[in-house]
């Protein structure tokens, strides 16, 4: 037991800085937000060193229901990592003086939600799963809704609830199937009975729960949450959604599709592919007719939700690792265009979203233009961006398998995508200036959006040997 | 030394955002200047007869791909090409770019650094990024400093251009997880199953043909050209038109022979259409870039001819072709640069009479006319020459064909020439427009003397790559198509020997 508690030292942590905090929160009030923010920051960090050790070699804990393997490790820096940068971005936003001041519970309530990713890429269990999910999304909703005073950011929260509960409801369901039909909620037992032969329970089991985890990483035909959600949440809470819980939700299908159902590969390998494919082709032309950045963004984060899954398609410790490659990168894009996105402030330093507000950004604002065209090349995976070698890993792992149509096929679509990327570039480069921007970047948002540019620069390339043995030693954790 | 001639140009590019406008222009001479003369040290140094891949380096793995670099001949003469116009760009634009200077030098820089890489880079990989990368900095040129309806043609530009390679890579994914490696080297004497070469030929097609460019996929290239500044149009024309037809000769022709071989009538068939239609549509433009983008295409038709006419002087033709047509098309460019920035129009019927009051300009002119026509002792005759002399035994209804581009390329060069330059004065402000500058004639002279050169002695281009043509030569003998054209080189010597014998 003493063995199982060490391995979750990472949640551990999580949920007790969680639970401290809130208590200083509420004795603290509004006033107590900068030092619990700070705080908050603290136990990320310190959650993130808890991961040496037993919690990243451990391996199965309390009985199987949760693994600390190299996999979950790797997912969980990631995820750490956007959430702490999430609460990093907060306080500038929320300081505009219309009532809906940042308050304490802010960075609580993303500690929460990392408590519950960190769970559900751990889970050896679907109970465990399913805990960590509805931790995570509890949390996120209310931070959806973080904006009382706006009715754009209620209404998110709202549409995220229902919509959630709904995926909820149908990944229960597929969990119910599974478990009546194998006797069992354990990974372990439940690869034992796909692989004893066919059954049209198990097979509808894993529909269900395929379905209910697409809803939660946003791929297509479970993405129509997505465009409202990110475009009615506060921009700091978008760009959290947009990385940490779909880092999350995708290293939790993957270890789900290999580790419980590895043995009925291909039963969800056709969902998979036509997932990613439709997430890829829908992503991509329907952001082509977007004005708003953040429904831009959205519509891109289905995209690359679509190359993820591309690599999961291959099945093998290749396409898994670069899966992870896939999602590091993404994650660093995202979250650079979100600090981008956050510069964008008119006149009165009332926040402005559209994509017009970015005209001519590379007069007023030349080295924030650089960064976001930088992002938005990568994003298209032109070379020599990052993006493309993550784009090429999980091509390449797939080609590896033998899904030759299946490449060709995201390769095409991958160009339709660019064209909405580059017209972000054009907008910015091309267009003249349509209007002052008020304020600079912080110190920290300066150093971060500089760091994240460089790493997908071709100076990126240098940690690619580092990254590449990282994301291997993931991989092979769940073969 | 080649990781250095690609480092010294990234460097200025980034020095160039730092600086004035003034200090961006002259790094950026500096830069292109020294990577020149780096360019002929390699040149000097160049082992003719030597081994076929020569300062060879190896930085060893990044992730997928490595970072090896080397040089055949044929990458010799086209870094070269790349190195030697790229200071007449920088010249070229340096007083009719007076907006976001740094940025336009720091692009231009960066598009030498990818041209050089991809000439050079010996990973497939490596040479995807590099080939790929160009489009970026191309895209912001036309866009940015591009002329009134830049924004289209930018796009068109990128995207066409990646649709093409998107296909490429993958069949270099297919090829990596076939041979096992990546090393360009290596896969040049890998022989792929013939059952896949037509898939794999193909993809490689959809992507040269398009950088090429190849009739039907030539749409994007007028536009681009018209748009683009000057210099951006010269480094289009003289380096990045060069792609495709490296692509073919690196590519397509070593790593697929039977597919080439099988495919030889699509590319004989398109590049005569390419040849006829292109340059009638040249024969009734009106705006001059756009006149000479058809003729480019009417030229690289020639180009894909020669290259897949599976001999010897077809190749040597084809390389003769690119060079040729990357001095004279970037020359022809820079003489449309020259009356445009005195009158910025590009209409045809608002010049005339240039020859009285800019008779130096109207000797060059005449000259790079020629050149572009392939009047014997410029570089284009040579080029044409070989090219269709190696066509003429593979196929003489192709080469018939594609001569008659010969016959309609000087008539709509002396047209253009007639209507530009005879003739009386009609409009006033021609009549005030000064004779070539210092800088000007700085700029076109240099190119004037190469393609002078090169028509007269060409042996100084072909010897560095004549080991590398008979390499490739033998590559793809097995799978070299009969040819329609009977008489042989071999045959017609033997027989008279025997004759001289039996007759006494």
């Amino acid at each position: 037991m003493n063995a199982s508690l060490l391995m979750t030292l990472p949640e551990l942590v999580l949920a007790a800085g969680a639970i401290a905090l809130m208590l200083v929160s509420a004795w603290g009030g509004q006033a107590s937000t900068r030092l619990v923010s700070w705080a908050a920051v603290a136990v990320l960090i310190g959650a993130g060193i808890a991961l040496n050790g037993p919690a990243s070699t451990g391996g199965a804990a309390f009985g199987g229901l949760y693994r600390a393997d190299a996999f979950a490790a790797f997912a969980k820096v990631l995820i750490y990592g956007a959430s702490a940068i999430a609460i990093i971005l907060a306080p500038r936003f929320f300081a505009i003086g219309r009532g809906d001041d940042l308050r304490p519970e802010y960075p609580v309530l993303i500690l929460l939600s990392a408590a519950g990713m960190g769970m559900m890429v751990s889970a050896g269990d679907l109970l465990t799963l399913y805990v960590g999910l509805e931790l995570q999304s509890l949390a996120a909703y209310v931070l959806a809704s973080f904006m009382r005073r706006d009715a754009r950011s209620a209404e998110a929260g709202l549409k995220y609830f229902v919509l959630g509960a709904l995926a909820s409801g149908i990944l229960l369901y597929g969990i119910t199937l599974i478990y009546g039909f194998s006797g069992s909620t354990l990974f372990s037992e439940i690869a034992t009975a796909y692989g004893a032969g066919r059954s049209l329970g198990l097979t509808f089991g894993l529909v269900f729960v395929f379905a209910g985890l697409a809803f939660k990483m946003s791929a297509v035909p479970f993405h129509m949450w997505t465009p409202d959600v990110y475009e009615g949440a506060p921009t700091p809470v978008t760009a959290f959604f947009a990385s940490a819980p779909k880092v999350a939700a995708i290293a939790l299908a993957v270890r789900v599709a290999v580790e419980a159902m590895g043995s009925a590969t291909d039963q969800w390998r056709q969902i998979v592919i036509f997932a990613a494919l439709a997430s890829i082709i829908l992503g991509a032309v329907a952001a082509i007719g977007q004005t708003n950045v953040k429904r831009l963004l959205a519509y891109s984060s289905i995209n690359n939700v679509g190359f993820v899954l591309i690599g999961l398609v291959a099945g093998t410790q290749e396409g898994i690792a670069s899966v992870l490659f896939y999602l590091t990168v993404y994650l660093v894009m995202t979250l650079g265009s979100f600090i981008v996105v956050l510069q964008m402030k008119d006149a009165e330093g009332q926040p402005v979203e559209t994509l017009a507000s970015l005209a001519g950004l590379s007069r007023t604002r030349p080295a924030l233009a650089l960064a976001m065209a930088t992002f938005m090349f990568s994003l298209a995976g032109i070379p020599p961006l990052l993006g493309f070698n993550a784009k090429l890993a999980v091509f390449s792992a797939v080609s590896h398998a033998g899904f030759y149509p299946l490449a060709v096929a995201g390769f095409v679509a991958s160009v339709i995508g660019a064209y909405y990327y580059l017209r972000v570039v054009k907008v910015m480069y091309f267009d003249t200036p349509s209007q002052a921007y008020s304020g600079r970047a912080t110190a920290v948002e300066s150093v971060l959006v500089t760091l994240m540019a460089l790493f997908v620069s071709p100076v990126g390339w240098l940690a690619l040997g580092t990254l590449g043995v990282w994301t291997n030693t993931a991989a092979k954790a769940l073969f | 030394m080649l990781s250095i001639m690609l480092a010294i140009p990234a460097i200025a590019a980034i020095a160039c955002l730092f600086a004035s406008a003034q200090g961006a222009r002259w790094i950026a001479l500096i830069a292109t200047l020294v990577d020149l003369v780096l360019g002929i040290g390699l040149w000097a140094n160049f082992d003719i007869g030597g081994p076929q891949w020569q300062f060879v380096e190896n930085a060893g793995s990044l992730g997928v791909f490595s970072w090896k670099l080397g040089i055949d001949g044929f990458a010799l003469m086209l870094v070269m090409l790349s190195v030697f116009l790229m200071p007449i760009c920088i010249g070229a634009s340096w007083v009719a770019i007076t907006e976001r200077v740094q940025e336009y030098m720091a692009a231009f820089l960066i598009t030498e650094m990818l041209m050089i890489g991809t000439f050079t880079a010996q990973d497939m990989f490596l040479f995807y990024i590099f080939f790929e990368a160009g489009l970026i900095p191309m895209y912001l040129i036309i866009g940015i400093w591009g002329g009134a309806n830049r924004i289209y043609a930018s796009y068109k530009f990128f995207l066409y251009t990646l649709l093409g390679s998107v296909l490429m890579l993958v069949a270099m994914l297919w090829m990596v997880s076939f041979s096992g490696t990546s090393d360009i080297p290596t896969l040049l004497n890998t022989d792929f199953p013939v059952r896949v070469q037509p898939w794999l030929w193909l993809a490689f097609f959809a992507s040269f043909a398009v950088k090429m460019p190849m009739w039907p996929f030539h749409t994007w290239l007028p536009d681009a050209h018209v748009q683009a500044p000057t210099a951006g149009s010269v480094i289009l024309a003289g380096v990045l038109l060069k792609l495709g037809g490296y692509g073919f000769l690196r590519f397509s022709l070593p790593m697929f022979p039977e597919a080439s071989a099988q495919f030889g009538w699509l590319i004989l068939s398109l590049s005569a259409i390419a040849v006829i239609y292109t340059s009638l549509v040249a024969l009734v433009q009106s705006d001059m870039k756009k006149l000479i983008a058809y003729s480019s295409v009417a030229h690289m038709a020639i180009v894909t001819i020669g290259l897949f006419a599976f001999n010897r002087q077809g190749l040597e033709g084809a390389m003769i072709v690119m060079l040729s047509h990357g001095l004279v098309s970037a020359a022809l460019f820079l003489c449309v640069g020259v009356i445009y920035d005195r009158l910025h129009t590009r209409e045809i019927s608002r010049y005339g009479g240039l020859a009285i009051n800019m008779p130096r300009y109207a000797l060059l002119f005449m000259l790079f006319t020629m050149a572009s026509v392939g009047l014997p002792g410029t570089s284009g005759f040579v080029g044409e020459f070989l090219s269709l002399a190696g066509t003429y035994r593979v196929s003489t209804l192709a080469t018939l064909l594609c001569t008659t581009g010969i016959i309609l390329g000087a008539a709509y060069m002396l047209y253009l020439y007639r209507r530009v330059v005879f003739g009386e004065i009609v409009h006033d402000d021609v009549r005030a427009m000064p004779d070539l500058s210092l800088r000007e004639i700085a700029l076109l002279a240099p190119i004037a003397a190469v393609v002078l050169w090169m028509g007269v002695y060409p042996e100084s281009f072909l010897a560095p790559m004549r080991s590398d043509v008979a390499t490739l030569q033998a590559r793809i003998a097995r799978a070299a198509p009969a040819g329609d054209s009977l008489p042989t080189a071999g045959k017609a010597l033997a027989t008279p020997v025997a004759h001289a014998e039996v007759r006494p």
